[in-house]
């Protein structure tokens, strides 16, 4: 029998529902772990990043120093780094607030309401970059895959040519947005 | 008189057209597919958004087909791996140039720049985003231009000047600082000229344009027959 391949999925600056789409596989995902395991993931209880990794799907923009460091680490040990889903692949959402950039983003939701002591979070929480950027402004990506989630059945089309070795264009049944 | 019939090739194949005909009429109406976003059957021709570019064989230049009339012997090429290239620049270069975020658009699922966008292959954005700090103004009592997801194609300028008869949409500033205004740029709702009639929200390829009350992905578009109403306007009915 051939050796798994090694998965990581990764959860940055997005809200988990490319994740949840992935778990929309439903018992797809026997299919897919009939092939694949899961060495990293919001899913699995894993704390360190694994140094190899086969592919390795990133969900969410990149909106801290933190998930830099972490992106590029997550680069250097995955042959193939997927974007999954818009926020990776355009910023999306979490990039609408590039437009003023992140301090004032954070004026605007915390203390510019009428709110009781109204103060910006901060503590213990990661210093939030100024832009939420897509993962190609920082990294190599060798596939992307649009959509707002991309949905269950693109992301098993996906990882099925993936496992069988087919890292070319796959037409995908997705769009930003979608 | 009778107007000439022409005989050209349009992707190796000979097809016929009348003299004064252009190059996206006659490939239309023999199945070719050229994208288009600023053409609009029923409006004049602006041959802004360049995505309709088409290689006529003796010219190294690339020529607009939806402003470009058919000639005698022409030898066109609808697509190509360069033609391809560009046209995934400009559809990209739109995406990079406003603030496009599809998944909470009123047009997601049935907007043109979307779908010309998973047409033609684009799969992320290869340009950074400039992120303009673009205002949206909801002063209309029914309708709501959003600056953030216009492409600045003028169908709305033209709908409203050729066939509502108002011009009350116009241009202001230039290349990129271009915005779409109001009379003299007031805000829409204090418009002396607007008749409210609607038509530059259903020509509107994305959703800088929308009826209020709609959210995400509930606002569709609606042909206006456009071709039919100008040929009663010009009938003078």
């Amino acid at each position: 029998m051939m050796e798994k391949l090694r998965l990581a999925t990764l959860w940055f600056d997005g809200c988990s529902g490319c994740h949840m789409s992935l778990l929309d596989t439903d018992e797809r995902l026997l299919e897919l772990t009939a092939f694949l395991d899961i060495v990293y993931s919001p899913l699995v209880d894993v704390k360190e990043f694994p140094d190899k990794v086969d592919i390795t799907c990133v969900e969410g923009a990149i909106s801290s120093p933190e998930d830099e460091r972490m992106l590029v680490r997550v680069r250097n040990s995955s042959r193939l780094l997927v974007a999954l889903g818009d926020c990776a692949v355009t910023g999306n959402i979490p990039a609408m607030r590039n437009i003023e950039g992140a301090p004032a983003m954070l004026r605007s939701i915390y203390t510019s309401g009428n709110g009781l002591q109204p103060q910006i979070p901060a503590l213990d929480l990661p210093a939030l970059n100024d832009k939420a950027l897509p993962l190609h402004r920082f990294v190599p990506v060798d596939l992307f895959i649009p959509g707002c989630p991309p949905g269950a059945d693109t992301l098993f089309t996906a990882l099925t040519a993936l496992i069988h070795g087919n890292t070319g264009h796959i037409a995908l049944p997705t769009c930003f947005g979608a | 008189m009778t107007t000439p019939i022409l005989t050209l090739t349009i992707d190796g194949k000979e097809v016929s057209g009348l003299a004064g005909e252009t190059i996206l009429q006659v490939a239309r109406e023999n199945g070719f597919f050229i994208p288009t976003l600023c053409w609009l059957d029923g409006l004049t021709s602006a041959g802004s958004c360049r995505l309709c570019m088409v290689e006529i064989k003796g010219s190294a230049a690339l020529h607009p087909a939806c402003i470009t009339l058919i000639q005698e012997g022409m030898a066109v090429t609808t697509s190509s791996e360069r033609l391809l290239r560009y046209r995934r620049a400009i559809i990209e270069l739109l995406f990079s140039e406003r603030n496009h975020v599809c998944a909470v658009c009123v047009v997601n699922g049935h907007c043109e720049l979307q779908t010309l966008a998973q047409q033609l292959g684009i799969d992320h954005i290869s340009f950074p985003g400039l992120y303009p700090d673009l205002p949206v103004d909801a002063s209309h009592p029914r309708f709501v231009i959003d600056h953030n997801r216009c492409i600045l194609c003028t169908r709305c300028v033209r709908v409203c000047g050729e066939i509502e008869g108002a011009h009350t949409w116009d241009v202001k500033n230039r290349g990129v600082r271009s915005q779409i205004v109001a009379d003299f740029d007031t805000p829409w709702g204090d418009s002396t000229t607007c008749t409210g009639c609607g038509k530059c929200v259903h020509v509107c390829p994305t959703g800088a344009l929308f009826e209020k009350g709609k959210s995400v992905a509930e606002m569709f578009k609606k042909p206006l027959g456009l071709p039919y109403l100008k040929a009663i306007r010009d009938l003078g009915v």
